[in-house]
């Protein structure tokens, strides 16, 4: 069970460190997915471990709600463009 | 109701002048004006003749119109403020005094304010302060006489700025009242040392019980008693509170010779003369007030000779003449204190009105370098200063100063509190008196040539009327005739001192003091106009103005408001601090949002 929460705090971090240190709102929003993603797979990981579906479903919450996430952040980035000529955070 | 109806008249003429003085027209205003003065001074001849006539030994009469503020009093059964007036021998001269010369001034202002735009308001002030005065004269307690005492501060404010298109007017309105509100908190300290030590206002009753209960030259008898003097040195403009009076006379000239010569400014000699007995328990105060009349007498009697506007020689002449009367009233001569007033009311009037003739044909030009050569132009004018400044400098036997003076002089040569010194100072100030006076009449009707060439001109078609001519000639006579009356000998009926019968004059000083006044007036007529006069506003300038605007702007930057200024230092302190929190960059709360999370979760997971 470590393994998994390991992998999954690492690629949280990573998603965090992207968030944080990235100027480029693109890959700020993929930073949130991997943060996403991170949670995800603690879920899914821990499902498989103890036999549950509950994990599983959480996974295909977690899925269409960072689909739903990066529709409107990358339609927001657009905008951002529009205005400011530049998707670097200033 | 027969006392209260004679200061009740002019207050409610008054009271209908100031609100309906506008639909009348200026004539009845003026008219209007006059009655209610002129009544009163009827209804006061025929109080004063019906009491004092019917019965030898008649020492008081009292009237009680209401009760004004009750309370309860454990020392007295009788534990109320009344308004009530009283009338005993010295209130019957003040009032005749008082309302005799406001008439014949009420009458003078008639021809003298006729051009004026707002007479009925002048009239209205008039009578208001007529009215005021009366309250005041005839007060029965201390409440009552205060009323008055501020009815004609006020009124006297109203009057001096008058014409209160100049602003010099406004300012000289508002140094006279403030300057007087000195003086009258001093009047109110004595009337609340009176109250809390004998728990009554009534004059009398406050009279009977210090007289029992005060030893004499006891601490309370002389802080009341310096209290007093205070009050009265305020109002009749004594040292060292004289300097709003020579301002005043920005004021209309007949309101200069009502109230800045011949009545308001006698309330200090009066209010002394009615609190006697207070001040016969203190020889400290008494000897104050001695000293204070006669420092004034002389120091005001220099400021004449100096001046070179013909009303401020008045006005400094008057602040002299009533050094006078507190001398008198310092030496406990009451009596002769009172005749002085009642005969300087005559001829100071007189010459004011004097002044408001050439006032009234020259365009309000007092000044006497362009003023000269009167004498056969106008021989009224020539006659009223003869007959006034003749009663001013006490020329011997014909006219009136001259009786009341040498009285104040032997009086105070034999008290007890006077003697000698006293004695020479006032015979000094009949030099200083001869010599201003003798100076003013020359370059008034010096025949030609001693001032500079009469550049004013009297005014066309103007002429000395009968609303002029008759007030001055009943004043010019009574100037000659009052020292006959037997106004100190009247008033000591009630004033508690010695009068001095003619056996007891002592002739050799009265005909030194009388050669010393006629030789100033030979003094007084080689005396030129000045270039400049010393300025004693100067003095309190430095003293009392300067400290005060220094202190002022200080106070300006409120150094109390520092401490305030701390916390609002401080606030803004923490304001700054988080306000560097908001860096506004993105990444800086992200970092933030997660460090936060870490060690809350953190927290938890190990604790």
């Amino acid at each position: 069970m470590n393994e998994i929460l390991v992998v999954s705090s690492i690629l949280f971090g990573l998603g965090a460190f992207g968030v944080v240190l990235r100027r480029n709102l693109l890959f700020i929003l993929l930073g949130i997915e991997v943060m996403l993603n991170a949670a995800a797979f603690a879920f899914v990981g821990i499902a498989c471990k103890l036999g549950q579906v509950d994990g599983q479903v959480m996974f295909l919450l977690i899925a269409s709600v960072a689909a739903a996430e990066i529709g409107i952040g990358l339609a927001l980035l657009m905008a951002y463009d529009r205005i400011f000529k530049t998707i670097d955070l200033g | 109701m027969q006392l209260a109806i004679i200061p009740a008249l002019p207050i409610i003429v008054s009271a209908l002048l100031a609100l309906f003085g506008d639909r009348f027209s200026k004539k009845l205003a003026s008219w209007l004006g006059v009655l209610g003065i002129g009544l009163s001074f009827v209804a006061a001849l025929g109080v004063v003749l019906f009491l004092f006539t019917g019965s030898k030994d008649f020492q008081a009469y009292r009237e009680i119109l209401w009760t004004w503020i009750p309370f309860y009093s454990s020392e007295l059964d009788t534990a109320t403020i009344q308004m009530a007036f009283y009338l005993d021998a010295l209130s019957a001269v003040m009032l005749m005094v008082v309302t005799f010369i406001s008439s014949l001034i009420a009458i003078f202002s008639v021809a003298f304010m006729e051009d004026d735009a707002e007479v009925s308001w002048f009239f209205a002030c008039m009578n208001l302060f007529v009215g005021m005065m009366l309250i005041l004269v005839l007060a029965d307690n201390f409440l009552v006489l205060f009323l008055g005492w501020e009815g004609v501060g006020l009124t006297s404010y109203l009057l001096i700025g008058f014409w209160r298109n100049d602003i010099l007017n406004g300012r000289a309105a508002t140094k006279a009242f403030i300057t007087t509100r000195i003086g009258d908190v001093c009047l109110l300290f004595g009337i609340f040392l009176v109250f809390s030590s004998f728990g009554t206002l009534n004059i009398q009753e406050v009279l009977d019980l210090a007289d029992a209960n005060w030893p004499v030259g006891s601490l309370i008898a002389t802080l009341t008693a310096l209290c007093f003097l205070g009050g009265a040195v305020g109002k009749s403009a004594q040292l060292p509170l004289q300097t709003w009076l020579a301002d005043a006379m920005r004021g209309p000239t007949p309101v200069s010779a009502l109230i800045h010569a011949a009545t308001m400014v006698t309330a200090g000699v009066y209010l002394i003369a009615r609190v006697g007995t207070i001040f016969a328990l203190s020889p400290i105060a008494s000897a104050a007030v001695m000293w204070v009349g006669a420092a004034t007498l002389v120091m005001a009697g220099i400021a004449a000779l100096l001046q070179n506007d013909l009303k401020r020689i008045l006005a400094y002449s008057t602040m002299s003449q009533l050094g006078y009367m507190f001398l008198a009233l310092g030496a406990g001569a009451y009596s002769a204190a009172i005749f002085h007033l009642a005969t300087h009311a005559c001829f100071k009037a007189l010459l004011f009105l004097g002044a408001g003739v050439i006032g009234y044909l020259f365009h309000h030009e007092y000044s006497l370098t362009k003023i000269s050569n009167l004498r056969y132009q106008f021989p009224l004018i020539f006659w009223v200063f003869l007959i006034g400044l003749g009663s001013l400098t006490a020329l011997p036997l014909i006219t009136a100063g001259f009786y009341s003076k040498e009285l104040i002089l032997s009086e105070v040569f034999l008290s007890k509190q006077g003697g000698l010194l006293p004695w020479a100072i006032g015979a000094f100030g009949a030099l200083l008196t001869g010599a201003y006076s003798g100076r003013l009449f020359w370059l008034l009707f010096a025949p030609s040539g001693l001032s500079a060439v009469a550049s004013a001109k009297a005014e066309e078609g103007r002429s000395i009327g009968r609303c002029m001519g008759l007030p001055l000639s009943i004043l010019a006579i009574l100037s000659l005739t009052t020292g006959f009356l037997p106004i100190a000998s009247f008033a000591n009926r009630t004033v508690l001192a010695p009068v001095l019968t003619s056996e007891n004059h002592i002739w050799k000083l009265e005909i030194i003091a009388t050669v010393l006044g006629i030789l100033g007036i030979l003094i007084g007529t080689r005396v030129k106009i000045w270039k400049t006069m010393p300025q004693f506003d100067a003095l309190y300038e430095g003293i009392f103005t300067k400290p005060y605007s220094t202190i002022s702007l200080f106070m300006r930057a409120d150094p109390i408001r520092a401490v305030y200024r701390l916390f609002v230092l401080l606030a803004g302190f923490f304001q700054y601090l988080l306000a560097r929190l908001q860096t506004g960059h993105l990444s800086h709360y992200v970092t933030a949002l997660v460090i936060a999370v870490i060690l809350i979760l953190g927290y938890r997971m190990f604790s």
